[in-house]
C-alpha cells in the first residue's frame, strides 16, 4: 500500500513535470514540419519561469473568482494526472474517480476557466466562455461515448481495469475500438484547442477561443493556466495511450516493469507529439460553425463503434 | 411515527390558520409563523428519515366522509419524500421569513395560509393510503398553488398563466383520476391495499401505466404538457417557484414510482421504453429552451423541465431491467433517478430563492439588464454559485452523483437480452450527456451574465440578502454539498425504499461500501470518492498558492486590457441572448425564432429575438380552439326556454328507459 502511495505521487510529479516538455517537444516538431529554425524543447520552462517572476496585474474589474480559477485549474488537472494509469496500474487514489469522473473533471476546469473569463466584464473574454463552452459541450458526449466502449469492451469504468483486460488480450484489431479511436482523436483536438478547432499559437482576437478566455490573465496566473494547459495535454495522451496503446504499463505489483514502462511511455509521447504536429501542419484552422459538424462526427464515430461492439460483441 | 407525521401535516395546517388571526400583526406572522413552519419541516425530514428505515406502519384516521375514513401509510418511500419535502420546505420557509418584507399585511396573512396549505397537502398525497384521500390532497395541492400563483392576480399576464397552470393541473388529475378507476377493476374498494391486490390483465395494467404516465407527467412537466411551467413559475412569487420546481413536481415523480411499482406491480419493458423516449426528449427540450432564455425565472423553470427528464431517464432505464428480469440493475436506476429528483429539489430551490433575492434586492428578472451583481451581493452570490456548479453536474457536488449513478445504469446494458434494447439503452445516456454538457453552459451564462462582469445598466442600489434570506440558502447549499460529499448514506436509504417497493437490492459489494466510498456493483467496475477527490484538489490548490506566495505575491490592479480599443463600454459584454447563439444556431430547427434585424439605415438599430414553442401552435392553440368550437355547438342547446330544458329531459328518461329496461 505504501509502494503504491509512492508511485502514485511519484507519476503524478512525473506528469506535471515532463508536461512543459512534451509541448515544447510539440513546437520544435512543428517547426521542423514548417521549415523553420526549431526553439529550444525546453522553451516552455523558461516561459513559464519568466511568468512566475513578475508581477501580476489584476482587472480593478475582477471578483475573487478570477483569482482562484488558475489554482482550481491546475488542482484539477493534478487530479486527473494522478488518476490515468500512466506507468502502472497500481494507483491507490485512482478508484476515487472512474472515467466518468474524469470528464466531470475536466468539464469542472472548463466551467471555471469560462467562469472567470467573463468576469472582467470585456467583450473578449464573453465571447471565448461562449466558444469555449459550445466545443464543450459538443465533445463531451463524443468523449464520454468513445469511453463507454472501452467500459463495455472491459466490464469497468476503472482505467486501471480497463488497462489490465485491453492489454492482456490477443492481438487483434477491434472494429468498435478503431472507430472509438478515431472519435477519440478528434475530441483530443477539440478539447486542448489544437488545430483545426483553435490555434493555441493565434492572437488574432477574432479567431481565439481558448486565448481569448486568458486574455486576462498575466504572470504567475497565467504560468499556472499554461502549465495546466500542458497538463491536460499530457493527460488526454495518456488517457489515448491507455485505452488504444496499452501495452507497456505496469500490472499491479510488478515493479520490474517500472523501466520498461518509464521507456515505453517516452516512446509513445514522443510519437504522439510528432503525430499531433502533423496533424496540426496539415490542417488548417475551420470556421467556428464547422467545429459543430467535426465534433458531431466525431460523437457519430463514437456511437457506431459501440454499436458494432454490441453486434460482433468485439 | 406515522401518527407524529400526521400531527405534522396538521401543524403546518394550524400554523396556516393562525396567520389569519385577526388580531395577528403581519409582522409577525413574517417573524414567527413561517419560522415555525421551517421547524415542522425538519421534524417532518426527521421523521421521514427514520420512517425510510422502518417497517411500513398504517393508520384509519377518523377523517373523510361517513363510511368512507382517510387510510394513511407511512413506508420507506412515502418516509422519503417526505424527507425531501420536510428537508427542502424548512430551507424555503426560513427564506420566507426574510422575504416577503414588502407586502401588505392581508396579503401576506394569505400568502401564509396558501403557503402551509399547500405544504401540508403535499404531505398528505404523500401519507395518503386510498385513492380517496389521494385525490383531496392532490387537488388541495393544486388548488393551494394555484392561488399562491395568482398572488399578483391584478396583472393579467398572471392571471393567464395561473389560469393555464390550473386547466394543465386538471387534465392530469382526470387522468390519474381514471387511472384508479382502472386498477380497481371493478372489485373491493379504493383503499391502496386493494389495488394492489386487483390482478389486471397486461393490456389494463398498460392502460393503468400509460393513465398514470400522462396525468402524473402533466404535473411534472412531460414534453408535451410542459407549457405551464415556464408561465406559472416565474408568475409565483419566488420561495413559492422554488416550492412548486422542487417539491410539487417531485410529487409527480413519487405518484409515478408508487402506481407503477407500487401498486400495479408487474413491469414491462415496454413502459420503460416509453419513459425513456418522453424523458430524452423532455430533457433535451428543456435544457435547449432553458438556454434560449433571458428571463431568469423562466430559465429555471424550462431547466426544471429538464431535470424532470433526467429523472425520467433514471426511471425509465430502470423500468427496462426489471422488465428484463435483471432486478439489480434495475434497482440502480431506480436509486439514480430518485436520489436526481431530491438533488434538483435542492439546488432548483436555491437556484429560484437566489433569483427571488436578486428580484427584490435590484428589481431585475431580465438578466440582460444585470451584471456584476457579485460585488454587491457577495453572500447570494456565493451560494448561487454552489447552485451553478451542483446543477451543471460538476464533482465534487451533488448533480454529478445521480448523473454519474445513472450513467452506472446504462453501463450494465450488456445485461439486457434483447439486442436493439440492449444498444438503446446506451445511446439515451449520450443524450443524458448531451444535456448536462448543454447545462454546464446554461448556468455558465446565467452566473456570468447575471454576477460576472460589470453592469449593465444603471441600477439603485442593490444591497444583499437578509439575514433569514441568507439562512434558507445556506441551509440549501449545504445540502448540496453534503449530498454530493457523503452520497453512501442517501444511497443505502434508497436502497431500503427500492427493496420495500420491489424485494431488490443491490449487491453485497455496494451494501458494504463505506461512508466516503461510493460503489454501485463491485469495486473492480466502478467506484467514485467525492471526498479523496475534493481533498487531492483542495491540497494542490493550498499548496500551490502558498509556494507560489512564498516566491513572491506581487499584485497590481489596472484596468481590463482594451485591446487597443479604449472605449469599452458595459454593453459591450456578452448578453444572454449573445451567449445562446450557437445553440440557436447549431440546433435552429427546434425553436420557432422570431428575429427583427435593422436596416442599413435605421437610425434607431434595435435588433431583437424572440424564441417561442413551437408546441403552442400544433398542439395548444389548436386544442383551445376545438374546446372553443364544441363549445359554441354545446351551446346551441342552451335556448333560454324551460319548455326546451324539460323536452331534454323527457328525451333523456325515455333513453334511460330503453337502457335500463
Amino acid at each position: 500500500m505504501n509502494a503504491g502511495v509512492a508511485l502514485q505521487v511519484l507519476q503524478s510529479i512525473l506528469v506535471v513535470l515532463i508536461a512543459p516538455l512534451v509541448m515544447g517537444w510539440v513546437n520544435v516538431c512543428r517547426a521542423w514540419l514548417q521549415n523553420r529554425s526549431a526553439p529550444s524543447v525546453w522553451l516552455p520552462y523558461y516561459t513559464l519561469a519568466k511568468l512566475f517572476h513578475k508581477d501580476a496585474i489584476i482587472a480593478h474589474t475582477a471578483s475573487p473568482l478570477f483569482r482562484w480559477m488558475p489554482y482550481v485549474l491546475f488542482g484539477c488537472m493534478w487530479l486527473a494526472a494522478g488518476i490515468v494509469p500512466v506507468l502502472a496500474t497500481d494507483l491507490p487514489f485512482a478508484p476515487a474517480a472512474d472515467i466518468i469522473a474524469l470528464v466531470g473533471v475536466f468539464a469542472m476546469a472548463r466551467v471555471a476557466t469560462a467562469l472567470a473569463a467573463m468576469d472582467t466584464g470585456t467583450a473578449f473574454g464573453g465571447l471565448g466562455a461562449r466558444r469555449e463552452m459550445m466545443v464543450g459541450f459538443l465533445a463531451e458526449p463524443a468523449m464520454l461515448m468513445t469511453l463507454f466502449t472501452a467500459a463495455f469492451i472491459s466490464g469497468s469504468t476503472q482505467l486501471a481495469t480497463i488497462v489490465d483486460t485491453l492489454a492482456h488480450r490477443e492481438f487483434a484489431i477491434y472494429p468498435s475500438l478503431a472507430f472509438a479511436g478515431v472519435a477519440f482523436l478528434m475530441v483530443l483536438l477539440a478539447e486542448n484547442a489544437r488545430i483545426p478547432v483553435d490555434n493555441p499559437t493565434t492572437h488574432l482576437e477574432l479567431t481565439m477561443i481558448h486565448e481569448a478566455m486568458i486574455l486576462e490573465y498575466s504572470a504567475r496566473h497565467l504560468a499556472l493556466i499554461e502549465w495546466a494547459v500542458a497538463i491536460k495535454l499530457v493527460a488526454y495522451m495518456t488517457i489515448g495511450f491507455a485505452l488504444f496503446l496499452p501495452w507497456g504499463i505496469a500490472p499491479a505489483g510488478d515493479w520490474g516493469a517500472l523501466p520498461l514502462a518509464l521507456a515505453a511511455l517516452a516512446a509513445k509521447l514522443a510519437l504522439a507529439g510528432a503525430g499531433l504536429a502533423f496533424l496540426e501542419t496539415l490542417l488548417a484552422k475551420m470556421r467556428i460553425f464547422l467545429v459543430a459538424e467535426f465534433l458531431s462526427t466525431a460523437f457519430m464515430l463514437a456511437v457506431l463503434g459501440m454499436l458494432i461492439h454490441f453486434l460482433v460483441r468485439a | 411515527m406515522l401518527a407524529a407525521a400526521l400531527v405534522a401535516a396538521l401543524a403546518w395546517l394550524a400554523v396556516g390558520l393562525a396567520g389569519l388571526v385577526p388580531a395577528g400583526n403581519a409582522v409577525l406572522a413574517r417573524r414567527v409563523l413561517f419560522p415555525l413552519g421551517a421547524a415542522v419541516g425538519l421534524a417532518l425530514a426527521a421523521l421521514g428519515a427514520q420512517a425510510a428505515w422502518a417497517p411500513a406502519e398504517t393508520l384509519v384516521a377518523p377523517l373523510g366522509l361517513p363510511d368512507l375514513p382517510f387510510h394513511l401509510r407511512l413506508d420507506p418511500l412515502a418516509g422519503f419524500f417526505l424527507l425531501l419535502l420536510g428537508a427542502v420546505s424548512a430551507g424555503v420557509s426560513t427564506y420566507c421569513a426574510g422575504y416577503f418584507r414588502e407586502e401588505t399585511p392581508l396579503r401576506l396573512r394569505l400568502i401564509c395560509l396558501q403557503y402551509h396549505v399547500f405544504l401540508a397537502a403535499m404531505a398528505f398525497v404523500i401519507l395518503a393510503d386510498d385513492a380517496y384521500l389521494f385525490m383531496v390532497a392532490w387537488e388541495t395541492m393544486a388548488l393551494a398553488s394555484y392561488f399562491l400563483v395568482t398572488t399578483d392576480h391584478q396583472r393579467p399576464a398572471i392571471r393567464n398563466a395561473g389560469f393555464l397552470y390550473l386547466l394543465v393541473a386538471h387534465i392530469g388529475a382526470l387522468a390519474v383520476l381514471l387511472c384508479f378507476g382502472v386498477m380497481h377493476a371493478g372489485g373491493g374498494d379504493y383503499t391502496f391495499d386493494a389495488l394492489r391486490e386487483a390482478q389486471l390483465s397486461p393490456f389494463w395494467a398498460s392502460v393503468a401505466f400509460l393513465l398514470a404516465f400522462f396525468g402524473f407527467g402533466a404535473k411534472a412537466g412531460l414534453l408535451p404538457l410542459h407549457a405551464w411551467l415556464p408561465e406559472a413559475h416565474p408568475a409565483a412569487p419566488s420561495p413559492v417557484s422554488a416550492l412548486m420546481s422542487g417539491v410539487m413536481i417531485k410529487t409527480a415523480i413519487y405518484g409515478m414510482v408508487r402506481v407503477v411499482y407500487d401498486l400495479i406491480g408487474a413491469v414491462r419493458w415496454e413502459w420503460g421504453l416509453l419513459v425513456l423516449v418522453v424523458g430524452a426528449a423532455t430533457a433535451l427540450f428543456g435544457i435547449l429552451f432553458a438556454l434560449a432564455q433571458q428571463d431568469l425565472k423562466r430559465l429555471l423553470a424550462y431547466s426544471s423541465v429538464e431535470n424532470i427528464g433526467i429523472v425520467l431517464l433514471g426511471l425509465g432505464m430502470s423500468l427496462v431491467f426489471f422488465g428484463f428480469g435483471q432486478p439489480e440493475a434495475g434497482m440502480l436506476g431506480l436509486i439514480a433517478s430518485l436520489y436526481h429528483a431530491f438533488n434538483h429539489a435542492v439546488f432548483k430551490s436555491l437556484l429560484f430563492l437566489g433569483a427571488g433575492s436578486i428580484l427584490h434586492a435590484s428589481g431585475l428578472r431580465d438578466l440582460n439588464a444585470m451584471g456584476g451583481l457579485v460585488r454587491p451581493m457577495p453572500a447570494v452570490a456565493f451560494y448561487f454559485l454552489i447552485g451553478t456548479l451542483s446543477i451543471s453536474a460538476l464533482p465534487p457536488l451533488n448533480g454529478f452523483v445521480s448523473e454519474w449513478l445513472t450513467f452506472q445504469t446504462a453501463l450494465q446494458a450488456p445485461l439486457i437480452e434483447h439486442g436493439v434494447m440492449r444498444s438503446l439503452v446506451p445511446l439515451f445516456a449520450a443524450t443524458l450527456a448531451l444535456s448536462a454538457a448543454l447545462t454546464a453552459m446554461c448556468f455558465v451564462k446565467v452566473y456570468g451574465v447575471a454576477f460576472l462582469g460589470r453592469p449593465r445598466t444603471q441600477q439603485q442600489a442593490v444591497h444583499d440578502a437578509s439575514l433569514a434570506e441568507r439562512l434558507g440558502l445556506a441551509w440549501l447549499s449545504a445540502g448540496c454539498v453534503v449530498l454530493g460529499l457523503f452520497p453512501t448514506a442517501l444511497l443505502l436509504t434508497l436502497n431500503r425504499v427500492g427493496e420495500s417497493l420491489t424485494g431488490a437490492s443491490l449487491g453485497a459489494a455496494a451494501l458494504e461500501s463505506s461512508w466516503f466510498w461510493l460503489v454501485p456493483t463491485e469495486p473492480a467496475r466502478a467506484s467514485y470518492s467525492p471526498v479523496i477527490f475534493l481533498l487531492v484538489v483542495l491540497a494542490v490548490v493550498l499548496v500551490t498558492i502558498r509556494v507560489v506566495l512564498l516566491y513572491h505575491g506581487r499584485v497590481r490592479s489596472a484596468d481590463p486590457w482594451d485591446c487597443g480599443f479604449p472605449e469599452q463600454g458595459t454593453r459591450m459584454q456578452d448578453t444572454a441572448e449573445g451567449f445562446a447563439q450557437p445553440i440557436r444556431q447549431i440546433f435552429g430547427p427546434v425553436y420557432l425564432l422570431k428575429r427583427h434585424l435593422p436596416g442599413p439605415d435605421d437610425s434607431n438599430p434595435r435588433y431583437s429575438v424572440k424564441v417561442e414553442d413551437r408546441h403552442w401552435y400544433w398542439l395548444y392553440l389548436p386544442l383551445a380552439r376545438l374546446a372553443g368550437y364544441l363549445s359554441a355547438k354545446v351551446a346551441l342547446l342552451q335556448r333560454g326556454r324551460i319548455s326546451t330544458y324539460l323536452l331534454y329531459s323527457f328525451f333523456t328518461l325515455i333513453a334511460l328507459l330503453v337502457f335500463v329496461r
